[in-house]
């Protein structure tokens, strides 16, 4: 796991071999796109490249009209801004009319760092997760990130893609296969489930070693699509383990710990312990500093695991 | 209050600036350069502040919430906090947040960061004090990137509708944003004629980085017309700093420590 790569660097360069394969993909960013990455396919392909300028609810609108086209547009900001300024306008102009617009958001989280609360973004995935017709993924690492850039353009209809500015290990190994809807099974175990999305994946490996140093053999299971979720191999790793926790980056409202507990009050009524944030804002603060600030760490998870 | 006076509290804002970014290692020193004088007129000059708990205190809001170092080195200078606190700017349970916090700093007059809201948000406030029968004016610092937000015109549409004299838009016109110029990423141009179109007395400071072209701006808007007042102010991204001046790469850029010396050396300080 020694190698360290950002999501969104990986967004930007799968984004330009897209473009290579598939002349309908157009990219649309909002002044941006140096940070977005988006600028390496601007770079390759000026003519399909469209800088809105800080006017995000409007490259929303504009992209659904692409959409409307024929074209596959891929848009992108920062995820506070790509998901709450335009809410209304996803909601109404891309999801309600199932337009195949794929919204392809940086910086989530609290790894943004010193940018503070204005720009982490907490709550998007509660936010696309509300809306029909929306798929929802949250790539774990790199290789996930470049896969799910190409699945979400074989996917027809809207798919809200939530990518990091910090770098963070590289899980899966080169040639690794992302599939849509599936949930992937790091590590076996059977007597605790983490289940787990985007830069907590790695911390759950983490907190699964050392659980492991103790005896306690947890299964880590990486949620990179939250919505459709596969309640099936939810179900079975709840019904396996017994003890399940759930990690992410976001608010403990709306994200992974409300689907998966969802799920399986409907199929398995298990206790469900939550790593996320707490119903706050974040702050201003380097990333690592924060993810401990708010207890989004390896320990948080050990404790999580033990405290059943 | 005299030119020289003021350069020396600007001059003093800009090293403070310069320091407050590399110390986070991270921040926005462009647009707060390009800003300067205008928060100095307006908080030493313009603005009646008798305290900042004064109910009737006029009001600036930094709806370009990324220039938060110029926000914050101006209002020390006003002797809201001391200067060593400065230095905390960014780092974990600061008072001085990454975008300024109301909440967290007594002094912030509106939470912003996110572009084109802080202006709705003035806008309130002309209106309230207006509808209260309050002397209180309002004034609002846009950036010209952020003027590309649709909430932008929808605010300046209300501040004409309700006939908000008491409001004063001022848009720090550097010519640049994040992608480049603004005139290529998506031209807002022509914005003085966009806001008289609004409603809008409107007025263009040629050097938005001089005092006296500043006030001669301000002087010659007239306060009881029933309109809201703009100030396109032409300024200079990253003034003051000769690598920083009109470069777009440091709009978010923090300067190392050779950089930050080489900064201070050019505004006077070694
Ligand atoms: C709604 C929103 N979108 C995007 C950003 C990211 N952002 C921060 S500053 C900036 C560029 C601002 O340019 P301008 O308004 O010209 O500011 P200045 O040149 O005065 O620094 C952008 C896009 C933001 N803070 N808020
Ligand atoms: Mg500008």
């Amino acid at each position: 796991m020694a190698e360290k790569i950002a999501t969104r660097e990986a967004y930007g360069n799968a984004l330009k071999a897209l473009g290579e394969k598939n002349e309908k993909i157009v990219v649309l960013d909002a002044d941006l796109s140096g940070s977005t990455k988006t600028a390496v396919f601007a770079k390759a392909f000026p003519e399909r490249f469209f800088d809105c300028g800080i006017a995000e609810a409007n490259m929303t609108s504009m992209a659904a009209g692409m959409a409307a086209c024929g074209k596959i547009p891929f848009i992108s900001t920062f995820a506070v801004f790509g998901t709450g300024r335009n809410y209304d306008v996803i909601r109404s102009s891309i999801c309600y009319p199932k337009l195949n617009v794929k919204l392809a958001m940086t910086h989530a989280g609290l790894t943004v760092g010193e940018d503070g609360a204005t720009h982490q973004s907490l709550e998007d995935i509660a936010l696309m997760n509300a809306l029909p017709n929306m798929t929802v993924i949250v790539p774990a690492d790199a290789m996930q990130a470049e896969g799910a850039v190409f699945a979400a353009a074989e996917i027809e209809g809207p798919v809200y893609l939530r990518f990091s500015r910090a770098k963070t290990p590289v899980i899966y190994p080169e040639g690794h296969r992302f599939i849509p809807g599936k949930a992937d099974i790091i590590k076996d175990g059977k007597d605790a489930a983490i289940f787990a999305c985007g830069v907590m994946v790695s911390k759950a490996m983490e907190a699964a070693a050392a659980l492991s140093n103790e005896g306690i053999e947890a299964a880590v299971i990486n949620i990179s699509t939250i919505k459709p979720l596969d309640r099936q191999t939810v179900i079975t790793y709840a019904r396996k383990c017994g003890r399940v926790v759930t990690a992410e980056e976001h608010s403990v409202f709306g994200g992974l710990n409300s689907v998966i507990s969802q799920c399986l009050s409907e199929e398995y009524p298990v206790k469900v312990k939550a790593v996320a944030v707490k119903d706050v804002f974040g702050q201003s603060g380097k990333a690592d500093e924060l993810m401990e600030y708010y207890a989004l760490t390896a320990g948080e998870i050990v404790k999580a695991v033990k405290s059943f | 209050m005299e030119n020289d006076k003021l350069s020396a509290i600007a001059l003093r804002v800009r090293r403070n600036i310069i320091k407050m970014v590399n110390s986070a290692s991270s921040g926005h020193p462009g647009g707060s350069l390009s800003g300067v004088e205008i928060a100095v007129l307006l908080y030493f000059e313009i603005m009646n502040i008798p305290s900042f708990s004064d109910e009737n205190r006029d009001k600036f809001i930094l709806s370009k919430g990324h220039a938060s170092p110029l926000l914050y080195a101006v209002l020390c200078e006003k002797g809201l906090f001391p200067a060593e606190e400065l230095l905390s700017f960014r780092r974990l349970s600061s008072r001085l947040q990454g975008h300024p916090d109301m909440k967290k700093l007594p002094g912030v007059e509106m939470t912003t960061g996110s572009l084109g809201l802080g202006i709705g948000a003035a806008v309130g406030m002309a209106l309230s004090a207006k509808s209260d029968g309050k002397p209180n004016r309002i004034y609002c610092l846009c950036g010209d990137g952020e003027i590309q937000e649709g909430t932008v015109w929808e605010a300046a549409m209300a501040a004409s509708h309700y006939k908000l004299d008491n409001f004063t838009l001022i848009i720090d016109n550097n010519g640049l944003q994040i992608d480049g110029d603004v005139a290529k990423v998506m031209s807002p141009y022509p914005i003085d004629e966009k806001l008289r179109a609004f409603g809008f007395e409107v007025v263009t400071a040629e050097n938005g980085n001089c005092f006296d072209c500043l006030r001669e701006a301000i002087g010659k808007l007239n306060d009881k017309n029933g309109k809201p007042k703009a100030i396109v102010a032409k300024t200079v991204k990253g003034k003051g700093v000769s690598f920083m001046e009109n470069n777009a790469s440091w709009h978010g850029t923090a300067p190392n420590e050779e950089q930050t010396r080489q900064a201070l050396k050019e505004l006077g300080e070694n």
